[in-house]
């Protein structure tokens, strides 16, 4: 980049001193670490493909131990426990997660490839929140809505993405375990890192031995848990592909499923929206997290009239993006979490240029090392692209324009996915009329990628279904 | 209906048919079957739907389904008041049909007030459930967040062998909230369902908001567990062993499930068959000048 260029910084590199990693880890089962009986694998920081630890991976055995675990604990302590007991584990696990917040992002950073600013400004908060909300519901659950003596289920079998890898765990464990059940949760296998950090904070909080039990592994111990008979409740964030494989494991069986699926979301932007913040927003809703994001805003729907002069001044914006080190408090985007996201992004992008579509990035130098995609944003495209049907979950966008909002609307309907949607107006009956008849989940206006404890997230269609979040998250954790 | 009604007079008998969007064809296969009542008599042919029928009764909820569900609450509520009046007015005639289906008088008359009330109760569901089943949502930060709950959209349902109050107390809930019904009858008892389809249709519902089914279940559910434009089951009166594989066939598009629960049509339902066919939208916005 040039060197008048005014967004020039000195790298500001987070310390890793403050992280201890160790050569290998074990599996977490009824409050030990302990050995599995698969082959070990190993976890690699995706940013220079150096290898961080071999972690251990549970076979059928394995997994069986842990759900033997999870159901002791659920019999003998944390089923019977009065649930100001339970709380008070949570609200211990929420502090010791922000007195160790810092360690916990950093750890992230380097085991995920997420830039440093946003593991500390967006995840680490998020995870402390969510455990601090959800205990506060352990001791309320019959003002729920959902009975005046609701249950838990048993335990819950969880399996989890590698985009979030520490806040997906708190939005599983947190609800799971507030409402009385115990958990067998299998973290990612490129992201296992936090979860077993996060065992050793069950450790530090005293919580009873089963209660949280971590399996790692590949796609072989996800399926083991969700197809064990000793599970009452499977949740799983993952793929559509593979969130249909586990519904049909679960079919015709007595498990409750909850799952959050992959996104195509729409991000609807009229002629008389604040062209600024919707660059903004347009800018966070498809790089933020690299673009791994379930409901990143990865079609951008712009009216017709003001398409030209969004684009310009997206371009603009685009070419400000700093790319590179997650651990330096200045980059925006991070490293490809694997070499094989980084295939499937560059396959869907090429697919874009062959099909028609016209593809840009800002000039922006890529690391040697590691796995690296610039941001990229696609302009011609139709709705019959692969890039404007499928989910890339990479820094990817594809642009195209509608004429009226009744057209912005059923292009913004036009997919199998439903779990998010963006509409940008000044216009307040606009947004009000246009979020009644988007086909998501979550809606954001005016604003994008916004998350709470407080707030359901879920999605409707093929983007799975139940919530997570707010007294909805409750409903998959309980019996009716 | 019976043949001779005592006086010298034949009676007229009625063609029982299909109900899908808003008109009554018969099976687009020609095929029927006999429905018998209690001992095993004679009562009618009923038309015994085909895949395509199913197809067109899904494609009919399709395009019920924006109109319907972008109604108001109020008049949702209105339109199913309206059926329980006149569920109210053909009484005699579920009596009648009931009674086919080997109820005593009592039982009849008794299942039969339980249906309308049973409808009407729903029916004041509309404008209450989005209160009930939405919130207002605390975030931390300057964001007006609200979430309420939608239909899900077009639902099949598997009807059970009560023919009318547990007909009732499956389509009800799924239709007050704004979503549209492919309803497969039960399938030894489905005349009271065809009666109550010319209930529906003489009460101001939208034609292809509840579309109706007579024929064999086990080969209609399958077709309807698979289909790609159903959002949702419900297996109320599936077979049990049927269970597993219509679940899996429904995983197809991730369809929401409702397996059967095997309780009483009697108890208070409670607001479960109402929140299994609705999502949760939640929506954000800034709050700043």
């Amino acid at each position: 980049m040039a060197s008048e260029n005014i967004f020039e910084y000195a790298p500001a590199p987070e310390s890793r001193s403050v992280v201890d990693i160790r050569g290998s880890y074990g599996l977490f089962v009824d409050g030990e670490f302990t050995d599995g009986h698969g082959e070990p694998f190993k976890t690699i920081n995706p940013a220079d493909e150096t290898v961080l630890a071999d972690v251990a991976c549970a076979d059928e055995a394995d997994v069986d131990r842990a759900v033997k675990a999870a159901r002791r604990a659920f019999d003998e302590v944390w089923g019977p426990m009065p649930g100001r007991e339970r709380a008070k584990y949570l609200y211990r696990i929420a502090r010791i997660v922000q007195e160790r917040s810092r360690e916990l992002a950093v750890l992230e950073s380097i085991d995920n490839g997420k830039p440093i600013r946003e593991s500390r400004d967006v995840d680490l908060p998020l995870v402390a929140a969510h455990f601090f909300y959800y205990a506060g519901w352990a001791d309320k659950l019959r003002h729920a809505g959902f009975g005046d003596d609701p249950k838990p289920l048993g335990v819950a079998g969880q399996v989890i993405p590698w985009n979030f890898p520490l806040l997906m765990l708190a939005w599983k464990i947190a609800p799971a375990l507030a409402c009385g059940n115990t958990v067998v949760l299998k973290p990612a296998e490129t992201t296992p890192l936090t979860a077993l950090l996060f065992a050793d904070i069950c450790r530090q909080a005293e919580l009873p031995p089963g209660v949280v039990n971590i399996v790692t592994g590949a796609g072989e111990t996800g399926r083991a848990l969700v197809a064990h008979d000793g599970i009452d409740k499977v949740a799983f964030t993952g793929s559509t592909e593979v969130g249909r494989q586990i519904a049909r494991v679960v079919a015709g069986t007595r498990k409750k499923l909850t799952l959050e699926l992959g996104g195509k979301a729409a991000n609807i932007v009229f002629d008389d929206a604040a062209l600024d913040q919707a660059v903004e927003g347009i800018v966070n809703g498809i790089f933020f997290n690299q673009g791994h994001v379930c409901c990143a805003g990865s079609r951008l729907l712009v009216q017709e009239s003001v398409a030209g002069e969004l684009l310009e001044r997206l371009k603009a914006r685009m070419a400000t993006l700093r790319i590179g080190d997650p651990l330096d408090k200045n980059t925006d985007v991070g490293a490809i979490n694997s070499a094989a996201q980084l295939a499937k992004i560059r396959e869907l992008s090429d697919a874009g240029e062959r099909e028609g579509a016209a593809r840009w990035s800002p000039p922006c130098e890529l690391p040697a090392q590691g796995f690296w995609f610039a941001p990229t944003v696609f302009t011609d495209v139709a709705q019959s692209h692969r890039i404007a049907r499928e989910e890339i979950f990479g820094p990817v966008l594809s642009v195209l324009t509608f004429r009226t909002p009744e057209e912005a609307v059923t292009k913004a309907n036009n997919t199998p996915y439903g779990l998010s949607a963006g509409i940008w107006t000044e216009k307040g009956s606009q947004i009000l009329w246009t979020a009644q008849r988007l086909r998501a989940g979550v809606v954001w206006a005016n604003t994008f990628n916004k998350f709470d404890p407080a707030s359901p997230f879920g999605g409707y269609k093929e983007s799975g279904f139940g919530r997570e979040g707010g007294r909805h998250g409750l409903e998959g954790y309980l019996s009716a | 209906m019976p043949d001779k009604t005592g006086s010298e007079r034949l009676a007229v008998r009625k063609t029982y048919k299909l109900f899908i969007g808003g008109a009554f064809p018969r099976s687009e296969s020609g095929r029927s079957y006999v429905v018998t009542d209690a001992k095993d008599r004679f009562v009618a042919n009923a038309s015994r739907a085909s895949r395509k029928d199913a197809r067109d009764a899904v494609s009919a909820a399709r395009k019920a389904f924006p109109g319907w569900s972008g109604r108001t609450a109020y008049n949702r509520g209105q339109i199913l008041y309206r059926v329980a009046e006149m569920l109210e007015g053909r009484r005699d005639q579920f009596v009648a049909e009931l009674r086919q289906t080997g109820l005593s008088k009592s039982q009849a008359a008794a299942e039969a007030d339980a249906a309308v009330d049973r409808w009407v109760w729903y029916a004041g569901w509309a404008d209450k459930i989005t209160a009930v089943a939405g919130s207002a949502n605390p975030v931390s930060g300057p964001f007006f967040n609200f979430s309420t709950p939608e239909p899900t959209g077009v639902v099949a349902v598997v009807a059970p062998d009560s023919p009318l109050l547990g007909l009732v107390s499956v389509v009800a809930p799924v239709i007050v909230s704004g979503n549209t019904a492919v309803v497969v009858a039960s399938e030894p008892a489905p005349l009271p369902a065809i009666t109550l389809a010319e209930v529906l249709a003489t009460s101001d519902l939208p034609g292809g908001v509840v579309n109706v089914l007579t024929g064999h279940r086990a080969e209609l559910a399958p077709w309807l567990a698979d289909h790609m434009d159903v959002n949702a089951v419900d297996l109320t009166g599936a077979a049990p062993g049927d269970v597993p594989d219509l679940e899996e066939r429904a995983a197809g598009n991730l369809k929401r499930v409702l397996r059967p629960d095997g309780a009483a049509w009697t108890a208070e339902p409670g607001t479960a068959r109402l929140t299994a066919f609705l999502e949760t939208k939640t929506v954000w916005h800034p709050v700043g000048v």
